[in-house]
This record gives C-alpha cells, sequence and structure tokens, in this order.
C-alpha cells in the first residue's frame, strides 16, 4: 500500500489538461448552462487583470498586483459561495471578489488609492484586501465564529497564499477554527512562488493540504486551473461549514505567469520558461475552452459577444473610476474614530488653517 | 455606598453588561472555570456559559484576530491577555488590523472590541509579566487607551469602552486589583478622555497614571505637613487625552510633574510635557517640567530591585520639594 503523503492528498482534478472529464463525480451537475457562466466569469477576470496592468503602465493607476493563471482557483471558489457569506481576499483575489459581486469601479478606485475603494455594495461582506500575510485568516475564524453564536448559516472563505502557510496566523488560525468548529473555509492558492521563494524553500511539507492533518480537519488538493474541481470542491467545504460540520482546508495548485507586483521582475528569481510552458500545457482559461468544444457548448460568436460585453463593462467601469476628482483630504481624519474624538478633530482643523495660510 | 475591589468592579462592569447585551462576550486564556490568571472573570463561566466565556487556547494573535472578525460582524468582544506583555504577540492584529480596518474600510466598518489586560510590576513577576506598554499602543491612531486608577473610575471606564464603537486598550494594575473603593450598584459610565483631579491644590500638578496616581496621593498628604499643596491630576485615559485639565491645572500652580510606572525614556510623560510646552501654560510655567518614571532596564525579579526600578512615594515627594523650591 503506498502510504506517501502525495498519495493521501492526491490531486483532485475533474478536467485535464486537453479539456477531457476524467471522472464522472458530477456529470449530472456539469451543464453547458455551468460551462458558460464559468467562461463568462474567467475572460472577465482575465481581461479585468490585463485591463489593471495596462492602465498601471499608463500611470492610471498606482502599484497594481496581476493574477493571470489563477482565474479558475478564484472564480471556482468565489461562485461556491452565497450572498451574505464572509469572503477574505488578499490582494491578489480581486478576481475572486469582482466575481462574488465587488463594485467594478471601487475596486479600480482602490488601486487608484482611494480609501473608498475597499468599500464594498450593501449587502456584500468583502473584507478589504488583506495585505499583511495571513492576518486575515485570524478574521475569517473571528466572523465564523461570531456567525456560529449568532445561529445563522453564513460561511467565512479566506484566500492565502502558499507563503502564508509559515506565519504563525495560519497555525493559530487553523487550531482555533478546529477546536470550536466555526463554518470557515480556508482556501489556499498555492502558485508556487511568494515573491521569490519558491515553494520548496518555503517548506518541508510536500503539500500544503496535509497540514489540515495537524488539526484533524478535512485537507483537499485541488488541480487549481480546473474550475470544475475547485467549484466542486469548494461547494463541498462551504456545504459541510453551513451545516455545522466545521472547517476545512483547501489548497488549490496554480500558478502566476506575471510578476508579484507590478513593481518587480519575475525573470530575476524565476525562469520564465517554465510560465510560458503552463501557459501552453495547464491555462485555466484554454482548458475550458477545449473542455467546452469537446462537449459541443462552444460558439465562436457567442464567446466573441462575451468578450465584447466583458470590455464593454470594464472600459464603463474605468471611465466611472477616472470620474472621481482626487480624494479630499478631509478623508484622511474622518475614518479615524467611528466617535467624535476631538484631537482628530483639532489636527484636522489645524491641516487646513496650515494649509490656508499658505 | 457599598465598597467593592478594583477587580471586582472590572467583573461587575463585565457581567452588568452582559446581562443587557447578548453581543458581549469575553475571550481570552485560563477564564473559565479557573476564573482568569488574577481571578478577574471567576465565576463568570458559571452564570454566562462557555459560550459568551470563552475560555482559548495559548494564541494571543489568534484571541486578537478572533475578536477583530467578530466584532466586524457587530459582536462587542472583551478579550483579556492574561499579562500585558504579551500584546507583543498580538501586535499585528492590534496595530495593523483592529486599529486600521474603519479607515481602510473608508468608514464602514468599525471595531468594537475591548482589550483588557494587567500591566505594571510589584508582584515579582519579573522581567516579561512586569512591563507597562501603554505608549506603544497610545502612538498608533485609531486606539483608544484607557488607564483606570480606582475601583469607581475601572466600572464607569469599562462600561464605556464596551460602549466604544473603536478598539479600547484597557490597561488594570496587577497591584490595584485588591485595593477598594466606592462603587455604585447600578450601571454607570464615565466618558472616554476625561481627566479626573484626585486633589485639588494650589502650589504644584502632578499628572499621574494608573497605581502612580496613589503613590502621589500619598506624597501629596506627607507634603501638606510641610505647607506644600499639591493637586494630582489622573488623565485616566491616554488617548484621547484631556489636554485641557492638565493646561488649566499648570496655569494656576506654575508647576509640572508627570509620573509613571513605564520606563521614563519614550513614555507618555514626554507627551503630556510637549502638551504644556506648547500650550498657552507654558508662559505660566515657574520651574522646568519634571518627568519621573521606571528606570531604563527590565523589571527585576528580586524584590528589592522590583521597587527600585520604579518611583515610589519618596521619589515624588523630592521631586516636588525640588520644583517648589527652583528660583
Amino acid at each position: 500500500m503506498n502510504t506517501s503523503i502525495e498519495s493521501q492528498f492526491p490531486t483532485y482534478q475533474i478536467i485535464d489538461g486537453e479539456g477531457n472529464m476524467v471522472n464522472d463525480d458530477y456529470k449530472s451537475e456539469i451543464t453547458e448552462e455551468l460551462a458558460r457562466k464559468f467562461y463568462e466569469k474567467m475572460i472577465f477576470a482575465r481581461l479585468f487583470d490585463r485591463k489593471g496592468v495596462n492602465l498601471q503602465r499608463q500611470g492610471r493607476i498606482g502599484t497594481y498586483v496581476p493574477f493571470e493563471g489563477q482565474e479558475a482557483a478564484q472564480i471556482g471558489s468565489a461562485l461556491a459561495l452565497e450572498d451574505g457569506d464572509w469572503m477574505f481576499p488578499t490582494y491578489r483575489d480581486h478576481g475572486a471578489t469582482s466575481a462574488f459581486g465587488h463594485s467594478l469601479k471601487n475596486i479600480f478606485l482602490y488601486w487608484r488609492g482611494f480609501i473608498e475603494g475597499c468599500v464594498p455594495p450593501e449587502g456584500k461582506n468583502i473584507f478589504p484586501p488583506a495585505v499583511p500575510i495571513a492576518s486575515q485568516i485570524l478574521h475569517a475564524t473571528g466572523t465564523a465564529w461570531a456567525d456560529k453564536k449568532k445561529g445563522n448559516d453564513r460561511v467565512s472563505l479566506v484566500y492565502f497564499g502558499d507563503g502564508a502557510t509559515s506565519e504563525g496566523d495560519f497555525h493559530e488560525g487553523l487550531n482555533f477554527a478546529s477546536v470550536f468548529n466555526v463554518p470557515a473555509i480556508f482556501f489556499n492558492q498555492n502558485n508556487g512562488f511568494a515573491i521569490s521563494l519558491p515553494i520548496n524553500k518555503q517548506m518541508k511539507s510536500k503539500t500544503i493540504a496535509q497540514k489540515a492533518l495537524a488539526y484533524d480537519i478535512p485537507g483537499v488538493r485541488v488541480d487549481g486551473n480546473d474550475i470544475f474541481a475547485v467549484y466542486f470542491e469548494t461547494k463541498k467545504a462551504v456545504d459541510r461549514a453551513r451545516n455545522g460540520e466545521g472547517p476545512s482546508l483547501i489548497e488549490a495548485l496554480t500558478w502566476r505567469y506575471g510578476a508579484h507586483t507590478t513593481t518587480d521582475d519575475p525573470t530575476k528569481y524565476r525562469d520564465q520558461h517554465e510560465s510560458h510552458e503552463r501557459r501552453e500545457k495547464y491555462d485555466p482559461m484554454t482548458r475550458l475552452e477545449k473542455f467546452m468544444q469537446k462537449q459541443g457548448y462552444w460558439d465562436e460568436e457567442w464567446a466573441e459577444e462575451v468578450q465584447k460585453d466583458a470590455s464593454r463593462r470594464l472600459d464603463e467601469a474605468v471611465e466611472e473610476m477616472e470620474k472621481v476628482e482626487k480624494s479630499d483630504e478631509a478623508v484622511m481624519f474622518d475614518y479615524v474614530f467611528g466617535t467624535d474624538v476631538w484631537p482628530v478633530e483639532e489636527q484636522k482643523q489645524a491641516f487646513f488653517a496650515d494649509r490656508s495660510e499658505r | 455606598m457599598r465598597e467593592i475591589t478594583y477587580l471586582e468592579a472590572v467583573r461587575e462592569a463585565m457581567s452588568q453588561e452582559m446581562r443587557k447585551n447578548d453581543d458581549v462576550f469575553i475571550l481570552g486564556e485560563d477564564i473559565g472555570v479557573y476564573g482568569g490568571a488574577f481571578g478577574v472573570t471567576r465565576g463568570m463561566i458559571e452564570e454566562f456559559g462557555p459560550e459568551r466565556i470563552r475560555n482559548t487556547p495559548i494564541s494571543e494573535a489568534a484571541i486578537a484576530g478572533g475578536a477583530v472578525g467578530a466584532a466586524l460582524t457587530g459582536m462587542r468582544p472583551i478579550l483579556e491577555l492574561q499579562f500585558s506583555d504579551f500584546i507583543t504577540i498580538a501586535m499585528d492584529q492590534i496595530v495593523n488590523q483592529a486599529a486600521k480596518l474603519r479607515y481602510m474600510y473608508g468608514g464602514k466598518g468599525s471595531v468594537p472590541m475591548v482589550l483588557r489586560t494587567p500591566a505594571g510590576s510589584g508582584t515579582g513577576a519579573a522581567a516579561q509579566h512586569s512591563q507597562s506598554l501603554e505608549a506603544w499602543v497610545a502612538h498608533i491612531p485609531g486606539l483608544k487607551v484607557v488607564q483606570p486608577s480606582t475601583a469607581y473610575d475601572a466600572k464607569g471606564l469599562l462600561k464605556a469602552a464596551i460602549d466604544d464603537e473603536n478598539p479600547v486598550i484597557f490597561y488594570e494594575h496587577k497591584l490595584l486589583y485588591k485595593t477598594k473603593g466606592d462603587v455604585p450598584e447600578e450601571q454607570y459610565s464615565i466618558p472616554i478622555g476625561k481627566a479626573d483631579i484626585k486633589r485639588e491644590g494650589k502650589d504644584v500638578t502632578v499628572v499621574a497614571t494608573s497605581i502612580m496616581v496613589h503613590k502621589a496621593l500619598e506624597a501629596a498628604e506627607e507634603l501638606e505637613k510641610e505647607g506644600i499643596d499639591v493637586e494630582v491630576i489622573d488623565p485616566r485615559t491616554l488617548v484621547p487625552l484631556d489636554e485641557e485639565t492638565i493646561v488649566n491645572s499648570v496655569k494656576k500652580t506654575g508647576r509640572l510633574i508627570v509620573v509613571h510606572e513605564a520606563v521614563k525614556r519614550g513614555g507618555f510623560g514626554g507627551e503630556i510635557a510637549s502638551v504644556i510646552a506648547e500650550s498657552e501654560a507654558f508662559d505660566y510655567l515657574d520651574s522646568p517640567i519634571k518627568r519621573l518614571g521606571g528606570l531604563p532596564i527590565p523589571i527585576p525579579y528580586n524584590p528589592n530591585l522590583e521597587k527600585a526600578a520604579v518611583p515610589q512615594v519618596p521619589d515624588i515627594i523630592d521631586a516636588v520639594k525640588e520644583t517648589v523650591r527652583f528660583k
């Protein structure tokens, strides 16, 4: 019997790189409608990401964090949630947040340095992107804990990268969540690199999923470029959590083609040849397209229409974002405290008095 | 009026609020049947049950981070850090998360949580369990910082802290837990940011925090015998600071001494001295401002050395005399 860790945590796949369905686990649920919905969201995310990089290059927004290559992991998991659930993104997860219903204008505003960009639409429980590493894992544990106490059926899903699993917050979060059996889903996107540090220098563990063993919670490894595998495995974890069966850890294997952020150059720390090869062989978009073609779901005209529509919505969002005048300096002071605190008020008055004297 | 201890006042403030408000709960280490390291939560798990008195793993970052998450959903967590020194392990969640989220959320989210924690030396708990690190958190925009010195203040300020929309760091002093004072049975609130003149006087203003309030009052009694009339002001909250009360007092006395247990260098006393130096009270000063604070050393375990490391009553008496005699 093979007892290696990799055999205990096999990479779950539904669609292989060639677009073939490799198991029938969810065959009846995989419909043309679902495939189209995935394609629409994924192509939108990809165009969104390219738009983001371009806007940064043109100086129209600040530093941007690209996610191209990770669309299946983000969209598949985001669509497994229901309205009212909590989502805790990192700085690389605007594919997930936009799919979950965040305002496009606000996401772009965030990257232009507007506090208002963190504000999700009413009723959407989307946390501001976590920029420190792993801190959001504890918040998700806390919201899940509170929702359990309140007796509602909300779940909390938190994103984090491979590097985050080295932080104490990851381990404290999983331990807390398991001890108190809270409705949380710990969704890891393992893209192989934490800025410049490759996974084999990040940990000796063969998988991230195996870390669930230490907390006696389910841990699964999925092909993060297979949107069906991501969606159905996340849904399983979401259902477990909603039914009071506690937290789960999901490791989605994926890859970012580009830089860590628009401020770095990945060729300094990574052989970009591997990125090109992965794009050729494992790209999540190409795979879905091949699958749809093989199933007879593909329609070239429809696909063109979808892309055109996505581009139009993105252009509109950018236009709206650029209509916003420069930030009012008053907001620097307004949100520091929730109630009037006079030193802040005095500082604000002094700040504007100084300005008017200049 | 009924007399209870500072410790009982803290517990009563929490219990009374928890009976009224189901969103309030406590989390921390050994706060269940054990009753907390200093006994503050004793008996509470029996009344409120394990869901509301949440005994947690030894996991300060998770206690703080979990409280942040729960507070964002509208709960009002009170977290107990067993010793205030352990704030070092929860610091990221407090400084980078709790203090920032309202701002970073564009005012949309709030983090109404209270972090209660025992600080200070005097119990023989040595270098890693005896510090007074309140200046660290007072430096961070988005946090309120409270340091009650009496049972009455502890109860009223804790009620205000629980009601506050912002994260509040609530420092209790280990040596004050057993001190007694008159405390009303009913709930009441003391506004955060309002200093209290603990003793009126005309010759010199002593601004003292936490346990140093009591030492300053003791010194004032001694000094009265020599005809020196000391005014003792307890700011009660460091953020926001009631600057007005301190400025008015210094205008009246023309002399200022600041006393805290925390290490003098970089301590909050420097902030209070600066406030006066920048204010209209500066013109009224008849002598240089004096700061008394802990020595810049780790708190020793040895009882004699431990005492010597922080200001004591004779140090305050000497400082007052020097200030009053300054020509």
